[in-house]
């Protein structure tokens, strides 16, 4: 098993005919993704590398039966297509975009409000289900079918994680980045109650980083009501205040989002917490032989 | 991207918040005028830094005249101002506010900011002005008061009369207030700003609400529609290296340490800075070159890594998925040739074409130490910065 994307999505890309959008395209039908087509406002009728191409998602939706959307597009249109996908009755859209201003972001999430649709992102490497299938950009040869899911805000610390993983032959069964904008639609939680809900997910990894206080709601969630082994992670103990680390959510202000805050509070939620991010799959393994 | 407090005002103003009188000066001379132009009375001499705590550093000088003025601005410019923001090393100022002196009633606290819990923008204020918000909301936090606002809406009359009368206020004082929080929603949605503060949020003896300071942060990623606002980034405030990198894209922070890091990705690169300091050493930076890096990206972050001299080793730490490896060691090894680089280098790699990267670099000639896990180049660059400080 898996979550949220499996052999039976059906994925659109929005920004399909764009270079990342084409590439990523191409990668995730060589894992063995069904991408059904694409979208690009003004190349409708189109085809591009033998897929659909439609004006709106509407109409790729009513052509090829699609479910989930990978979305491309540049980021002054990206709050823009995740709408669109939402509208267009998707129960899935993965937003890789960086760079979506966040008021444009604000508005995109209070649309999404009363939409049955679940958006990851924006700022994500996407999701990967470990020898099914993939949204995003996470490279599938690293991962191996296995026991572990695996939440972050991160891109390649996630594929860190994974290698490590898959060296261990622990395997994965989804990984799901999250992003790390101020703004994301899918949080900690959420992909909790997802693995939580998965049997083939034995334990799961949780990638934290500085700011916000996300990480110390998912361990206020992990401490109430989820059973299966966490191990943490959180990056950015070294980074100093008052600076945003790359990620727009990444900055500690007003001595508030420090890693260390993080680690506590998931410590005590009974997350397996590692200080060094080359001890995560190791840690993984020793929380599985004690469950 | 943060600005100077007279230009947050300035913006303020043109949406309808309501400013003491002032001049920007960047000089003594200039400073004089501007108490001059101000009547010739009590104004408030106040040094534009891009951090808060100036009062208590000495940025802000109450005075009685243009000559004084002339002196407390003398003293001002050029000098070094230490702040609980600034660090340490301070910030050089270089420009003045000269502002009316004006006769005050209450000193409050007005922020407005995206709360990424509620995922909504949230408008604070508090009865307890010219402090740090952190510590009344740690110490005292039912003496803040919010209004979780609904972006598709915008902030409603009844949400701001609410935070109003909470203040305290009366009267057309009140009235006034209301309008000035509505006016600086709108001012925070139409400049994509992603922090205002107005802290004191003032009212003089006369009943008249003002904002005495302001500072207004912008969401880099929406300063591509906004000409107007990138006009007023100061690259004085700003790390020249800093500076030098954001031209190639390059995300790069100068921190304290020795040890140089090159990664790809912001959560990989924070956590390799955060290995490094496990392993006994201190990172020099932050460096994300980002998940597409070609060579020329390669090579510019190495020159600006090698500007700072404080670099005694390097750690390269790349996890490939679009980025390959073999393009990684082909960009380093050019940059370490074209570029003579002098300090150990440690690379780690992994992921898209690791074999033939690893290949290319044990071909080039050049003295690489590899590592083969996050943890083994932690412990060997730390020992190779050590035994290259000793050298």
């Amino acid at each position: 098993m898996s979550v949220l994307i499996d052999g039976k999505t059906r994925l659109i890309v929005q920004g399909l005919t764009g270079r990342e959008g084409t590439f990523h395209a191409l990668q995730a039908k060589a894992y063995g993704t069904n991408v059904v087509g694409g979208v690009t406002p003004g190349k409708g009728g189109t085809t591009h590398e033998g897929w659909p191409v439609f004006n709106t998602v509407a109409d790729a939706v009513s052509a090829t039966g699609a479910d989930a959307s990978v979305i491309f597009v540049p980021p002054p249109g990206g709050a823009d297509a995740i709408m669109e996908a939402a509208d267009a009755g998707l129960a899935l859209a993965v937003c890789i975009t960086e760079g979506i201003p966040t008021i444009d972001m604000l508005r995109a999430i209070a649309f999404l409000k009363d939409k049955p649709m679940r958006l990851i992102g924006p700022n994500c490497p996407g999701l990967i289900s470990a020898g099914r299938a993939k949204a995003g950009i996470i490279p599938g040869h690293i991962c191996r079918e296995g026991r572990v899911g695996i939440v972050s805000k991160s891109g390649t610390l996630t594929y860190e994680a994974i290698h490590q993983l898959t060296a261990l032959g622990l395997g994965q069964t989804t990984c799901i980045g999250i992003g790390g904008d101020p703004l994301i639609g899918t949080s900690f939680i959420d992909a909790l109650t997802l693995f939580g809900k998965d049997p083939e997910t034995e334990a799961v990894v949780l990638i934290g980083e500085i700011g916000g206080s996300a990480e110390e709601e998912a361990a206020a969630f992990i401490k109430a009501s989820f059973r299966k082994p966490v191990v943490g992670f959180i990056a950015g103990q070294t980074a100093p205040p008052g600076r945003r680390m790359g990620h727009a959510g990444a900055i500690i202000s007003g001595g508030t989002g420090t890693a260390a805050e993080k680690m506590q509070a998931l410590t005590t939620a009974g997350v397996h917490v590692v200080k060094s991010p080359a001890d995560i799959g190791r840690a993984v393994a020793t929380a599985l032989k004690a469950a | 991207m943060k600005i100077h407090e007279y230009q947050g005002k300035a913006i303020l103003a043109k949406y309808g918040v309501a400013i003491p009188k002032g001049t920007v000066a960047y000089s003594a001379d200039e400073a004089r005028a501007a108490a001059v132009a101000l009547g010739g009375g009590t104004v408030v001499v106040k040094a534009q830094i891009h951090a808060g705590g100036r009062g208590k550093g000495g940025g802000v000088k109450v005075v009685k005249s243009p000559d004084d003025a002339f002196d407390a601005a003398k003293k001002m410019i050029g000098a070094t101002l230490v702040t609980y923001q600034t660090g340490p090393a301070g910030r050089v100022v270089s420009r003045l506010l000269v502002e009316e002196g004006l006769q005050l009633a209450r000193e409050m606290y007005l922020g407005l900011v995206i709360d990424r819990s509620t995922q909504r923008p949230v408008l604070m204020v508090s009865p307890d002005g010219g402090v740090e918000i952190e510590k009344v909301a740690a110490e005292t936090p039912d003496r803040i008061f919010k209004a979780f606002i609904n972006p598709a809406l915008g902030l409603q009359g009844f949400e701001a009369r609410r935070l109003t009368f909470a203040l305290g206020l009366t009267g057309e004082t009140a009235n006034r207030t209301v309008k000035m929080m509505m006016a600086v929603y709108q001012a925070f949605v139409a400049t994509d700003a992603s922090l205002i503060e107005v802290n004191p949020l003032v009212v003089t003896t006369a009943g008249v609400p003002l904002a005495l300071d302001a500072k207004m942060t912008f969401d880099d990623n929406a300063l591509y529609r906004h000409a107007d606002l990138r006009e007023l980034r100061d690259l004085g405030e700003e790390d020249p290296l800093e500076i030098e990198a954001s031209k190639f894209s390059l995300n790069y922070i100068k921190l304290d340490g020795t040890i140089g890091c090159m990664v790809n990705g912001a959560g990989l690169a924070m956590a390799t800075m955060d290995i490094i300091k496990l392993a006994g050493g201190e990172p020099a930076n932050f460096l994300d070159v980002g998940g597409g890096a070609n060579a020329e990206q390669i090579k510019n972050a190495f020159r600006i890594l090698m500007i700072d001299a404080n670099v005694k080793a390097v750690l390269i730490n790349i996890f490939g998925g679009i980025l390959r490896c073999d393009v990684l060691a082909q960009g380093v090894i050019a940059a370490v040739k074209d570029l003579g680089v002098r300090v150990p280098i440690v690379i780690r790699m992994e992921g898209t074409n690791v074999e033939l990267g690893k290949k290319l670099l044990k071909e080039s000639g050049l003295n690489f130490a590899t590592a083969d896990s996050m943890d083994e180049a932690a412990r060997t660059v730390v020992k190779q910065a050590m035994v290259s400080v000793n050298v």
